[in-house]
């Protein structure tokens, strides 16, 4: 939605339109006020108030509302006038809702076996509101309850209709941690400094990667390590469009880099959209953080 | 009862049981006040307790305190920071104002995020 006043005064007439117009017309209980719902009621709210109970009981007054409630099905009473406000609201992003205030009044108890009829009123519509939760309308009805036709309570309702204002669609999920052994801590270490370390044998000095404990030439368990100059070029590489894992947004671009010192490497290649890159695509290292713990090389394309 | 008088305070543990099963039996079905998930999607950590079963905790912490004779005939309450599980929320009430035998409460409900419930409520507890 936009965030031009002169768009919300012209939206917010629309919703002021609806104050004093029906929100529910002759709605009925679901059922009768009964003393299996009193029960559950009184266990949930761990009320052991003796009214609650025995042949002359009464109903705590505070479920005035539950008798209403729809539950899992659609109110059939429901006006279109109020389907219609919500629907202009959820259509203009402020799709999430949440009660904010209740107020009733209890003019005579209810007891098992009254039944339960209501009238509901939109009471008024507010201005756009910025709250915790987002921006938002505070949306007030008032509603009467009748039980065998006479008035037992009011209820005033007001619910907040907003637009979150941090929307995670879904939980953050972490990259997988890599698998760090002591044969290839060296490698970590030196990636945690912002260095990537190639090994050496000491005894034929051929460079290897990735990190093994002995020499696929010589056989020799000797090494050193030396930096790469972080210069290289793309081998090959595949662009990943599914499937999605946690923590990857496909489609993205893996590229097999051959380093200026001549080893290989495979990682992610950055900084180029994922269907540009192309083999001997010169690349240059990089260190990028994915979380607090998380730092990994990546290579950026480097466009000539 | 007379002004200035303060309730004993009352600890409710805000578990996900309590939550769910207040939720139930208000027959509250919307999906924040069950489903993590959804929850979730919709900008809340967790799901958090509905108003209905907050109303209904604060007239049990009235009518527990009055005692059997109490009848409620007003809780006006209005929401602050939610109810998620895990936390506690502490009911605390002070008699603000008495009139022949009814007597207006005000009410707060503070959890670990700030005060979940602020209200007032009027009871009537004759002679």
């Amino acid at each position: 939605m936009s965030g031009e006043p002169e768009v919300h005064e012209e939206f917010e007439a629309r919703l002021k339109a609806y104050e004093g117009r029906p929100a529910a017309a002759t709605g009925v209980g679901r059922d009768p006020v009964n003393e299996p719902m009193i029960r559950h009621w009184c266990e949930a709210m761990g009320d052991t108030g003796p009214a609650y109970t025995g042949p002359d009981a009464i109903a705590p007054p505070t479920m005035l509302q539950a008798w209403t409630m729809a539950g899992l099905t659609r109110r059939p009473e429901r006006t279109a006038a109020y389907d219609e406000l919500l629907a202009l609201l959820d259509g203009s992003g402020h799709h999430a809702v949440v009660a904010t205030d209740c107020e009733q009044e209890y003019l005579r108890p209810l007891r098992p076996g009254d039944e339960i009829t209501f009238d509901s009123v939109i009471e008024s519509v507010s201005g756009r509101k910025t709250t915790k939760l987002g921006a938002g309308y505070f949306v007030t009805t008032r509603t009467d309850v009748r039980a065998g036709g006479e008035l037992a309570g009011t209820h005033r309702f007001r619910i907040l209709k907003y637009a979150p204002a941090h929307r995670s669609s879904k939980p953050a999920e972490r990259r997988p941690r890599p698998v760090v052994n002591r044969d290839n801590a060296g490698f970590w270490e030196g990636v945690a400094r912002h260095a990537l370390l190639i090994q050496r044998c000491t005894a034929c000095a051929t460079l290897r990667f990735p990190w093994l404990p002995g020499c696929t030439s010589c056989g020799s368990p000797d090494w050193d390590t030396v930096e790469a100059s972080g210069e290289g070029t793309v081998y090959s590489y595949v662009v990943l469009h599914h499937p999605p894992f946690p923590a990857f947004e496909p489609p993205y671009a893996v590229g097999l880099i051959e380093l200026a010192e001549g080893v290989r490497v495979i990682s992610n290649v950055v900084g180029v959209p994922y269907d540009e890159v192309r083999i001997g695509m010169p690349v240059r290292l990089e260190f990028r953080p994915y979380d607090d713990e998380l730092v990994l090389p990546v290579f950026r394309g480097v466009t000539p | 009862m007379k002004a200035g008088d303060r309730l004993p305070p009352l600890e409710i543990p805000i578990t996900r049981t309590l939550i769910v099963a207040g939720a139930i039996a208000s027959r509250d079905y919307q999906d924040v006040h069950h489903d993590p998930d959804l929850a979730r999607q919709k900008g809340s950590p967790d799901i958090f307790m509905n108003i209905l079963t907050t109303n209904g905790l604060v007239g049990r912490y009235i009518t527990d305190h009055f005692g059997p004779r109490a009848e409620l005939r007003r809780v006006a309450i209005r929401l602050g920071a939610p109810n998620h599980p895990g936390d506690t929320m502490v009911l605390t009430g002070t008699v603000e104002e008495v009139d022949g035998d009814t007597a207006t409460v005000r009410v707060v409900g503070a959890n670990g995020l700030g005060d979940h419930v602020t209200g007032t409520v009027t009871v009537r507890v004759p002679a």
